[in-house]
């Protein structure tokens, strides 16, 4: 018997309703004219021009004790098929079967209250995610011993460290012993140290015979943990498979990756960029530039960051490199640049690269990937990045007063 | 997270599908009863907790109308107080409208003031604005110790109103009263959440209809001696609650309006019933247009 059967699931959002609550003064105004759409929506089924089908027609089941990852680019639909396995909203269209008791863990530290203690969240977080009173307080022992926070048990948990508050929200979340256990992008927040702990934990949970579903943009820890993994793409199933396959499909496809006909011309031409996801789950962009040419030349590359809307943030080249940079002429070859610890909020980015020598520009390959970068450092409650920016600057912050 | 039946290995299925009746939810409801004592809990700790005068508050603006409500009607306006002393008279009206208004305010604000847990976690949603009448009541019994000390305080310094200000064995049927303002109040507060969700207008709606509605329920009067607007007044269901709870808690020949009663049980079914109804036919989309 599956743990999890869905069957062609689909779910509609109306954007045009959907962003921003609805006031009443345009509910009352476009009142007649909504009334009138949705009448006909409803006698003849067909979808309006504002909806947007964040699933479409999925598809797939679950087998006990199978750990499956779900991978895809942001929007692909993995929150929303996570939402709708957790109950938080209704499939549109299809069902789903579930077999056992689920366990959601679709953020860590929901329902954290900042003034409320350390010992006292963890009663509440662990009530929240479903846990009795009994349950907690037989594992209350081996919570605080994971998260590391005995000492600061009696304090209001918006006193702590963003670290020590991760640690103790994944703590609480680690010690739920459901059959299925859903989990959305939790590993990538807290310090490497802690990020191994996790791991640990969650393979320990998978081990365990639990079945579980993984959504994580880190492929590192989806190929550590998973077994097979189902690849969203703009809301279907691109690709289900062993876990490997699925992650090789995934990474060769789509903008994180380019690569351009080799046809041999009269001047020097960028043949592949690839922004590596191995070094970005690292907190590292590494963006590797291939190129071809008919004469040996001693390269020089350029790569620009944008957000996703266009906007640049940061550019470099190997002209501006200085004593850094000195090539050796060549006929062919990549050159990677990379940032060690990429200073961004999690978010989506777009790459330009231009190609040339210490004269002459050669070739550019304008918005030529795209790629979802989740940042390290974990921010209770940070605004969007549409509001404070892509910028992860090391802000200070000092009182004085009088 | 949702427990399905936990009898250990048994595994119960659960089918998701759009627009499903869903058959489990008053059991899921009493499974969630503990989510429901948490978030009670953490309402009323975090309301006293970051207060610097704590408990002081939830006297203070009672304190306030009564001295307002005692000079407007008593004093200016002169109304009959049938010998009881007007204060009195003022706060035991003041209990039940306070017990509503706070419940109905939390009740409202419930769904939206935990968006985030909405959005992030499933439970029956009718946990929220039940908890959230736990503030309203740990408030009015502050309020109630108030009307105690007020009451003793009377009887001991002016004879003449010592039997106004002795509660007779009608304080027994005070919990029922208690649990009749509640229910209004959730009734009011399930039509409010929901709407709320969808139209951010009822924030600033909830409190003006409140504001109004503190002055045309009979807090600061009595009613007994309006029969020619008994009719009118009998359509808000207040006007019941409240005469009751002056039967309650006030001595001397107090009588029970028993058809404004009926009134107002009536009402209250009415809105409650129809309350249940709306907020689970819209539940279902909050954690969409949140």
């Amino acid at each position: 018997m599956s743990a999890i059967v869905v069957e062609s699931v689909s779910k509609r959002y109306e954007i045009g309703r959907r962003p921003e609550h609805d006031t009443l003064r345009d509910t009352l105004s476009h009142g007649a004219k909504n009334l009138w759409s949705r009448l006909r929506r409803r006698t003849t089924g067909a979808a309006g021009e504002d909806d947007f089908w964040a699933l479409r027609d999925v598809s797939f089941t679950v087998e006990p004790g199978e750990v499956v990852g779900i991978i895809g680019r942001n929007g692909a639909g993995k929150s929303t098929l996570l939402k709708i396995l957790s109950r938080i909203t209704e499939p549109t269209l299809g069902r789903v079967r579930l077999r056992g008791r689920v366990a959601s863990l679709l953020e860590v530290g929901t329902g954290f209250h900042p003034e409320l203690t350390g010992r006292e969240n963890i009663f509440l977080n662990g009530a929240i995610l479903g846990m009795s009173r009994s349950e907690i307080r037989r594992k209350f022992d081996e919570i605080i011993a994971f998260a590391e926070v005995d000492r600061f048990l009696d304090t209001p948990v918006k006193r702590y460290s963003s670290g020590m508050y991760v640690r103790l929200a994944f703590a609480i979340a680690a010690h739920l012993e459901p059959e299925i256990l859903i989990v959305d992008e939790v590993l990538a927040v807290g310090d490497l140290e802690f990020q191994k702990k996790c791991v640990g934990k969650m393979k320990q949970v998978a081990g365990g015979g639990r079945t579980v579903l993984f959504v994580s943009h880190n492929l590192a820890a989806v190929q550590n943990l998973c077994t097979s993994a189902i690849w969203l793409r703009q809301g279907r199933i691109a690709q289900q498979s062993a876990v490997r396959d699925c992650i090789a499909a995934y990474s060769s496809e789509g903008n994180r990756s380019a690569a351009f006909a080799t046809t041999t011309g009269s001047k020097p031409r960028i043949t592949s960029v690839r922004v590596n996801d191995l070094a970005l789950a690292d907190g590292a962009l590494e963006v590797e530039v291939g190129f071809a040419s008919p004469f040996a030349f001693a390269p020089v590359v350029g790569v620009i960051l944008y957000t996703k809307f266009g906007q640049p943030i940061s550019g470099g080249n190997g002209r501006m490199a200085g004593e850094h940079w000195r090539p050796i002429p060549t006929n062919n070859g990549t050159i990677t640049a990379r940032i060690a610890a990429l200073p961004l909020h999690s978010d989506t980015y777009r790459v330009s690269v231009w190609l040339g020598d210490a004269a002459m520009d050669y070739d550019e390959k304008r918005d030529v990937a795209e790629f979802d970068f989740v940042a390290r450092d974990f921010r209770p409650r940070a605004p969007s990045t549409d509001v404070i920016g892509p910028i992860d600057l090391p802000w200070q912050w000092s009182l004085s007063t009088k | 997270m949702n427990h399905a039946a936990s009898e250990p290995g048994v595994p119960v299925e659960l089918l998701l599908e759009a627009g499903r009746a869903d058959a489990h939810y008053w059991r899921d409801l009493w499974r969630f009863r503990e989510l429901l004592g948490f978030l009670a809990w953490r309402d009323v700790k975090v309301r006293y907790k970051q207060a610097v005068l704590g408990a002081a508050w939830a006297l203070i603006q009672p304190a306030i109308t009564l001295v307002i409500f005692t000079f407007v009607f008593g004093r200016l306006a002169n109304m009959p107080s049938g010998g009881v002393p007007y204060p009195l008279l003022v706060l035991a009206g003041l209990l039940p409208w306070q017990l509503f208004s706070g419940a109905a305010t939390g009740a409202s604000n419930s769904i939206v003031g935990n968006s985030h847990l909405i959005s992030k976690v499933y439970f029956p949603r009718l946990v929220a604005p039940l908890s959230s009448l736990a503030v309203a009541l740990v408030d009015f019994a502050f309020v109630l110790a108030l009307f105690f000390a007020t009451a003793l305080w009377f009887g001991a310094s002016n004879p003449a109103a010592r039997i106004f200000a002795t509660p007779t064995w009608h304080l027994l049927a005070l919990p029922v009263f208690v649990a009749f303002a509640l229910l209004l109040a959730l009734g009011a507060g399930l039509w409010l959440a929901s709407l709320m969700v969808k139209f951010r207008d009822f924030r600033f709606i909830v409190p003006f209809i409140l504001q109004v509605g503190a002055f045309i329920s009979p807090v600061g009067f009595r009613t007994d001696y309006y029969p020619n607007w008994r009719a009118l007044l009998a359509l808000n269901p207040l006007t019941g609650i409240i005469g009751g709870f002056r039967w309650c808690l006030l001595g001397g020949d107090q009588s029970l309006d028993l058809l404004t009663l009926a009134y107002a049980v009536v009402l209250t079914s009415l809105l409650l019933a129809t309350g249940l109804w709306y907020f689970r036919k819209t539940e279902r989309r909050f954690a969409d247009i949140i």
